[in-house]
Parts: C-alpha cells; structure tokens; sequence
C-alpha cells in the first residue's frame, strides 16, 4: 500500500506543529522521518496512524492491504507498549484476539512471529522478565503478526543500547526483505536511517516544514557491504549539515520555553 | 614465572612508590536497608501479653476495669461452647459482606464511568466531592426512617461508607492506566468495551485492590458503630452490651474478635493481591 500526503498541516491550539507537508511513501519503500527535537515528528506519524485527528492537508492510503491483513497502518512504539499483565503471547493475541480468525489460526500467526523475532522460548514470559531488547522484538512481532501494509516506526530503537539497536535493526531488514511492508521510521538517529532507509525525509524545527528528501541509493540490504560505505558516510554527513543548524536553534528553543 | 607473583610484584612496586601512612578501608555503608525480620513481631506480641499477664497476675492492674489475657481466652472459649460466637460473629459478617459487595460493585461501577466519559466525569466529581465528608453513620437514622430497624438499614449504611471511597479509587485508578497503552489498543483497532475488558480493567486493578484496603477497615467501623445504635446480635451489640453489664471480660473478648475479622479480612485482600498482581 502507498502512503500520499498533500498539504498535510497541524496544530495543538495556537501553537502550528506542521505545515504543508507533502510528499509520497511508495508502496514497500522505507522512509526515514528525521528533524529536530518537537518539530512534529510524533505528531505526523499519529496522523498517518489515524490517532489525531486530521486538521489541514489530506492523507490517503492506494491500493489494497495484502491478503490475511488485519490492521493496515500498524505503529511500533517507542516505549514498546506492552500489556505487563499479559505474556509475550498474550501480547501478540491482543492484536488478533478481537478479529474472526479461529484458534487455529491465531495460534499459528502468534507461533509464527514469535519464531521469526527469535521469542519462541519466551512466550509464557512477562515483560518485567525481559530485556530492553527483547520487550522491542515483542512490539515488532505483535505488529507483524497483523500482516500490516503500512509500519508506523516512532523511534523504536532508541530507548535501547548500541549493541541491541544493531541486532534488532539486521532483524528489521531481514523482516521487509520478507514482507515488502512499506514502513515510515521517525528517528533522531542519523545511523538509523543511512542504514534503514530508502529515503530520508528532513524536517525543518517547527512548524516542521519538509526542507528536502534525500534519496538512498544503495539497496538496503547491501549497506553494510565495504565498496558503499564512502558513500553512506558523504551522504550521512550531508544529513548533518542539514539538521545541525536547525537541532542547535530548537535545543535553545526548548531551553527558553 | 607464573603470573601471580608477577602481579604481586608489582602491587608492591606501586605501593613503593607512594609514600605516606598506609590505612584500610573501613566499610561505612551499613544500616538503614528495606529488610524485616518475621520472627520480631510475634516475639513482640508474646512480650507484650506476657507482661500484661504478669501484672494482672501481682494485681497491678484493677481487675474491674482490665481483665488479665488468661481471663479474655476464657471468655473466648465459652463464648464459642455456648455457639453465641458464632451468632455475633456470623451476625457481623454477614452485615459487612453484603454491604460492603453493594457498595464496592457500584462504586467501581461508577468510578469506571466517570474515569471514561468525560461527561459522566464533569457531574460525578463535585457530586462524590459534596457527598463524600457526610460521616455515613449519621445517615443510619435516616435509613431507618425509610428501611425500618432491621437489616436493610444497616447494610445501607454500610454500603454507602464503602461507595464514595471505592468510586474515588476506582476513578483514579482508571485515569492512572498508562495513555500509550490505551493508544496501543486504539491503534489495533480494539473496540471500547475490548479496552475497558483487557487494557483498562487489569490496568486499574492495582488501585482497585488498595481502595479495598480502605473500604474493608471502614466496613468493619461501620457495622460496629450500626450495630451499637440498633441491633440484637452482632459484636458490636455484643460489646455494648458487655460494657453496660460490666463484664470487662467479655468487652475485651469482643475487641479481640474484632482484631482478628480485621486481619483476616487484609490476609484475605494480601492473598487477592498476590493472584491478581502477579505481573508487578
Ligand atoms: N498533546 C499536545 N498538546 C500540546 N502540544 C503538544 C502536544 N503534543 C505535542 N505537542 C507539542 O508539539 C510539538 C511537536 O511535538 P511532537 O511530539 O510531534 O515532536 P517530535 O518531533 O516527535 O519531537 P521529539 O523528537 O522530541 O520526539 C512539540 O513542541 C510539543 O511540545
Ligand atoms: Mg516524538
């Protein structure tokens, strides 16, 4: 599914978040959505998931869902999300539990994405049992297990360490690779992006304003490979020098406020 | 040359090449830690009664007015030979029960509500506000007006003591459930009544168990108090009644019953704790 934003504009009261925001998200691409701290980065991607109410502009979904899906825009949160009463399986069947899919069927998709984020062993565990790392791939099953045509990202590795984000990004290539699921992905981290992405959406400080979209070229699953590394790191760079002046203003911004 | 002495030599080395006083250091972290000992309230207690014993026994306490522990089992024993135990005791609890079901189920009822609906909100606060400082003992005559002496009066005001605490818990215990996690539901597309049966009830559980906490010490005042003013059977009448005869032994005998409704009524919430939050 294709995701299309025109004039898409926001505000909390009298304060303007975003301002004429366009720009499309091809169907099974990956767009990084960076920008300094309180543009509307959050805010934009709660747009597109349906839970604020839309104001100015218009967002629209093409095409149909694939088939057996269950939740077409689908978010991973930031602070994972999860039920602490509930199982890592449990939490997973909250996702389907409310669907007509037969026990049958709904065991089999839990099995199945547990299986794929490496928690078959923890499936009777609770979240307070697990690591930073792992309460993530329980966020990233639970949204796979409703085979979404759209991933709504709102920074979902950096509440975790260096060590776990590595690993737990190979785990999300690995997973579009499989599901071709179009996926927009807010992050502050430059790293993050230049790896995941198959364009790079720059904000300006609010009212966050599109200042330019940056197209990576390199397939993503050759990123790591030595012969693109030169030029990941130019175009890393040229995503600094985009944002630096931008994230020192809003720092100090949010300093005075 | 094998690595220890390696090592040694050089520590030595270092330490030669300081000069000055060499001194230990001394741990100073001790004290103030989050620890209980199980065994130190029961050998509290055991003092305790111990020496009230002995000075009932030396007759440093008048008789009349403080009967000595050995006197108050006594009491204890025949009351339940004689199956009036069981009358009071039943009496009371059966007072309490009911009361105290009505009120907790209509409270968290209405606390839901009002920690839902924002309409429901904005009316229920400043009425619970109003309502909640009446002392609900006062309203006993009031029901007995309407219901008569008998049961339904006491259970009513037994029921209403507990109601304006349970809703006051109950309501913030739901406006306490995580936003994200409710957000989580909405994005998966759960219905409401799916949020309130999986995100938000489990959820307000926590401060749904302390409001019982509160609401079963009141109940237990409640049905004392309601049974002092009104009633034939039941601990409270039972201790009125052994005070205006004089029978200090009884008295105590009741207070004792009392105690232990009371404990047992907050193992029972511990135990309900346990099972339910397991997860925390
Ligand atoms: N519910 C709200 N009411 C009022 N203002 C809000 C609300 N939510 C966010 N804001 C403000 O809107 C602006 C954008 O918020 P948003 O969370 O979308 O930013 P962000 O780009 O995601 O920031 P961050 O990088 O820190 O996550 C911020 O200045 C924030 O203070
Ligand atoms: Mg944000």
């Amino acid at each position: 599914m294709q995701v299309v934003l025109e004039g898409v504009g926001y505000r909390y009261g009298d304060l303007p978040v975003l301002d004429g925001i366009s720009f499309t998200l091809p169907q099974g691409e990956t767009a990084a959505l960076i920008g300094p701290s309180g543009c509307g980065k959050s805010t934009l991607l709660n747009l597109v998931g349906g839970l604020l109410q839309q104001q100015t502009g218009r967002i629209s979904t093409i095409g149909t869902p694939p088939p057996g899906c269950l939740n077409p825009l689908t978010f991973v949160f930031q602070d994972f999300a999860l039920l602490p009463w509930r199982s890592v399986a449990g939490n997973v069947a909250l996702a389907l539990e409310h669907h007509n899919l037969g026990k049958a069927e709904r065991e089999a998709r839990i099995a199945d994405v547990l299986k794929l984020c490496g928690l078959s062993d923890f499936a009777d565990a609770l979240p307070k049992q697990l690591s930073g790392g792992m309460r993530q791939r329980v966020g990233i099953a639970r949204a796979i297990a409703v085979r979404p045509a759209v991933l709504l990202m709102d920074e979902p590795l950096s509440a975790l360490d260096a060590q776990t984000r590595e690993l737990l990004m190979e785990d999300l290539i690995s997973i579009w690779s499989r599901e071709r699921t179009t996926t927009l992905y807010v992050t502050h981290n430059l790293n993050e992006a230049v790896r995941l992405a198959d364009k790079v959406v720059v904000l300006s400080r609010r009212p966050g304003r599109i200042k330019q979209i940056v197209t990576i070229d390199v397939p993503v699953a050759e990123r790591q490979q030595p012969q693109h590394a030169a030029t990941l790191k130019r175009l890393h760079d040229e995503l600094w020098a985009l944002i630096k002046a931008e994230a020192q203003v809003a720092d100090r911004e949010v300093q005075n406020a | 040359m094998s690595e220890a002495p390696l090592f040694a030599q050089q520590a030595a080395q270092q330490t030669a090449q300081q000069t000055g006083p060499q001194t230990a250091v001394a741990f100073r972290g001790a004290g103030f830690v989050n620890d209980t000992r199980r065994w130190a309230p029961w050998l509290a207690f055991a003092l305790i009664i111990a020496a009230w014993e002995t000075a009932s026994q030396l007759g440093w306490l008048p008789a009349l007015f403080m009967p000595a522990p050995s006197e108050v089992v006594r009491a204890l024993h025949s009351l339940l030979l004689d199956g009036k135990l069981l009358a009071h005791v039943g009496a009371s609890l059966q007072r309490i029960l009911s009361g105290w079901i009505l009120g907790s189920l209509a409270g968290v009822m209405v606390g839901f509500l009002m920690g839902i609906f924002v309409i429901v909100r904005s009316i229920g606060l400043p009425v619970v506000s109003a309502l909640f400082p009446i002392p609900k003992i006062a309203l006993l005559p009031l029901f007995i007006l309407w219901f008569g002496i008998g049961e339904p009066s006491k259970i009513a005001t037994i029921g209403l003591g507990v109601f304006f605490p349970t809703v006051v818990a109950a309501f913030s215990a739901v406006d306490n459930v995580p936003r994200n996690l409710i957000r989580m539901a909405q994005s998966f597309g759960l219905s409401t009544p799916a949020i309130v049966a999986k995100v938000i009830l489990p959820g307000a559980m926590p401060g749904i168990l302390a409001g019982f906490r509160i609401t079963s010490s009141i109940a237990l005042m409640l049905v004392v108090a309601a049974e002092m003013i009104g009633a034939q059977v039941g601990i409270g009448a039972f201790v009125l009644a052994a005070g205006n005869l004089m029978q200090i032994d009884q008295l105590i005998a009741g207070v004792v019953l009392l105690s232990l409704l009371g404990l047992t009524i907050s193992w029972l919430l511990s135990l309900a704790e346990q099972i339910l939050l397991r997860w925390r």
